[in-house]
């Protein structure tokens, strides 16, 4: 299976600033591709110059098994992207926008498409009204149509889920799945909601300070259903004697003053939870975190609490 | 190219602010069109005070539609620049303040040819802009004031031109206008490249605008024969040269002539140029641009 998009030793300059260095991965068809990153870690960079709007100081762009740098416009008309926070003119209506993207996309849009694609983002009742006139949530919701209209074959989202409400976030989600499940698209998202990302991506990219740190299918890279498990405790000698004495102490990670920090499976938390009880331990707070975030945070940072990941690719 | 000349155009002419410069032409010519109305004969006196010893013409016979006009236009044409740069002024920094840009840049059309349909809407609009001063400058003040004879002090003559050989000048020296103002035009497209608001684009045209007219006038020998005939300024005003006739050699001149015409030519040509390296220039700098905005 040929990759949708394959980037090669892609690297930025900003004068000094090295923004993107030596970035390789691919994104293959039908992928639900999750791009992460802390801010200034080169998502947006990179993304820009998927799209063109940068121009990459060293390394190749492949999309459609084309090179970006000399089919650009053959690309283009087959990538819809939502960058950052979409604007869009907002001295004309959501119709106007979306009708005069459409036509620099290469199509010729009917009415009845435009009023489609309003009613598929949920903008339909506000076509007729000025841009200026709309909340963050609906701007969004019109920068996804706009991206969609031209029926692409990949869709590139940097951040699409930026000021919505959580029905909104929902809406977003479900449509990411459609465009994959049902419509074959494939698509590279970015995003800081790791709790989104870890219910929609099936291969995911996470980069730091520019550089690649781990890229792979989900699964592969850590247990969803594995779980970090914070404990507070107001006896934290007692709890570290319990566990020495039991088999969760195979599941510790670290302990600082009064927090213990277990990875176990979701389904193992109740019978922690009363075994800890039965031994006497005083439980203040037992929190569990997500896997993914914890997976993230521990690559990105030097977090104290969770066992750093040496570089691999799955 | 045509559908994206159309999609710019529409996105200029749906947005309120375009309006503006046109409305201030019709109030300026209207202002003044009243103000000769009403006190035309102080205006004639003073532009014949140098020759009120040798030449004493009715003020009838000089004020009609065909002296408003260029009245108007003398005035206006050192305004109409700043008009011309709040929109060319804001082709691609406006879109980039708006945040617009990137949406346009990662469309299937290469960069040149958005630039090159920016520029082309651009163009399009000052034409109409002047068709509009025309309209009013020219048709409006001929139906208020008449037409006759067009008589025109220029140093110590008087050019006087027959009636009929007056309204082909006046085209001639639209569209030599036009040129003029394109280039301007041409000017605040290539800084609007470089901004990503488009105040800093309309205030940079309009001051390289006003220093270069002003050395443009200056007599300094040292700029006169070195600079001053190479800067787009010295030759915005030459429009003028279409209502100067040849001489016969008997005290009289030659219907249908223009007393310089090569000199008309000349700086068309150096204009020209002029917008050609504008627009080349912004085209290429806007090629190589990384959008960021």
């Amino acid at each position: 299976m040929s990759s949708i998009i394959r980037v090669t030793g892609l690297t930025k300059h900003f004068g000094e600033l090295k923004a993107v260095d030596s970035l390789s991965f691919s994104v293959e068809q039908a992928d639900i591709y999750g791009f992460l990153g802390q801010n200034g870690a080169g998502k947006s960079t990179t993304i820009r110059m998927l799209l063109t709007l940068v121009a990459p100081t060293a390394g190749e762009i492949e999309i459609f098994g084309m090179n970006l740098r000399t089919h650009r416009r053959e690309i283009l008309r087959r990538v819809g992207a939502v960058i950052e926070r979409p604007d869009l003119y907002k001295y004309l209506t959501a119709y106007e926008n979306l009708s005069l993207f459409a036509r620099m996309s290469g199509i010729r849009p009917t009415s009845r498409l435009l009023m489609q694609q309003l009613e598929q983002v949920g903008l339909a009742e506000r076509a007729q009204s000025k841009v200026k006139t709309f909340s963050q949530g609906m701007k969004q919701r019109l920068g996804i149509a706009v991206a969609l209209i031209h029926n692409p074959d990949l869709i590139i989202l940097d951040e699409p889920t930026n000021g919505l409400d959580p029905q909104g976030i929902a809406d977003i989600r479900n449509l990411i799945l459609h465009l994959s499940s049902h419509m074959k698209k494939t698509l590279l998202v970015s995003s800081h909601l790791l709790s989104e990302m870890e219910l929609i991506a099936n291969r995911m990219l996470i980069v730091d300070k520019g550089k690649k740190i781990v890229e792979g299918v989900v699964t592969e890279l850590f247990h969803p259903g594995q779980t970090l498990v914070e404990l507070d405790t107001s006896d934290p000698a007692l709890t570290a004697a319990m566990l020495r004495r039991s088999p969760w102490q195979a599941d510790l990670q670290t302990h600082r003053g009064t927090k213990f920090l277990l990875k176990m499976d979701k389904a193992l938390i109740p019978s922690f939870v009363r075994d800890l009880v039965e031994q006497g331990i005083p439980v203040d707070a037992v929190r569990p975190r997500h896997p993914l975030e914890d997976y993230f945070l521990s690559l990105t940072t030097a977090n104290q609490h969770v066992e750093a990941f040496t570089d691999r690719t799955v | 190219m045509w559908k994206l000349l159309q999609i710019e155009l529409f996105k200029i002419f749906k947005r309120p602010r375009t309006y503006i410069p046109f409305g201030a032409i019709a109030a300026m010519i209207l202002i003044i069109q009243v103000g000769l109305k009403f006190d035309g004969r102080s205006y004639v006196e003073l532009i014949l005070t140098s020759l009120s010893d040798t030449f004493n013409m009715p003020y009838a016979l000089i004020m009609n539609g065909y002296l408003a006009a260029f009245v108007i236009l003398n005035t206006l044409l050192i305004q109409v620049p700043l008009l011309v740069a709040l929109v060319a002024g804001d082709t691609v920094a406006g879109e980039a303040n708006m945040g617009t840009l990137r949406l346009l840049v990662t469309r299937p059309v290469s960069r040149t040819q958005l630039m090159l349909v920016k520029f082309g809407a651009s163009v399009i609009y000052t034409v109409l802009l002047l068709l509009w001063m025309a309209l009013l400058a020219l048709f409006l003040s001929m139906w208020v004031f008449g037409t006759n004879d067009m008589i025109l002090a220029r140093d110590n003559v008087i050019e006087h031109i027959r009636e009929a050989d007056v309204l082909w000048r006046y085209f001639a020296a639209f569209g030599y206008a036009t040129v003029a103002l394109t280039t301007v035009a041409a000017l605040a497209f290539l800084l609007s490249v470089f901004a990503e608001n488009s105040i800093g684009p309309i205030v940079a045209t309009i001051s390289i605008v006003i220093v270069l007219t002003i050395l443009s006038q200056m007599r300094i020998p040292l700029y006169d024969d070195t600079v001053n005939p190479w800067l787009f300024t010295s030759h915005m005003l030459a429009w003028k040269g279409f209502f100067y006739l040849k001489s016969d050699g008997q005290g009289g001149t030659i219907d249908g002539s223009v007393e310089n015409l090569s000199s008309i030519l000349r700086s068309l040509t150096i204009l020209l140029v002029y917008i050609v390296l504008f627009v080349t220039a912004a085209i290429w700098a806007f090629r190589k641009k990384d959008i960021l905005s």
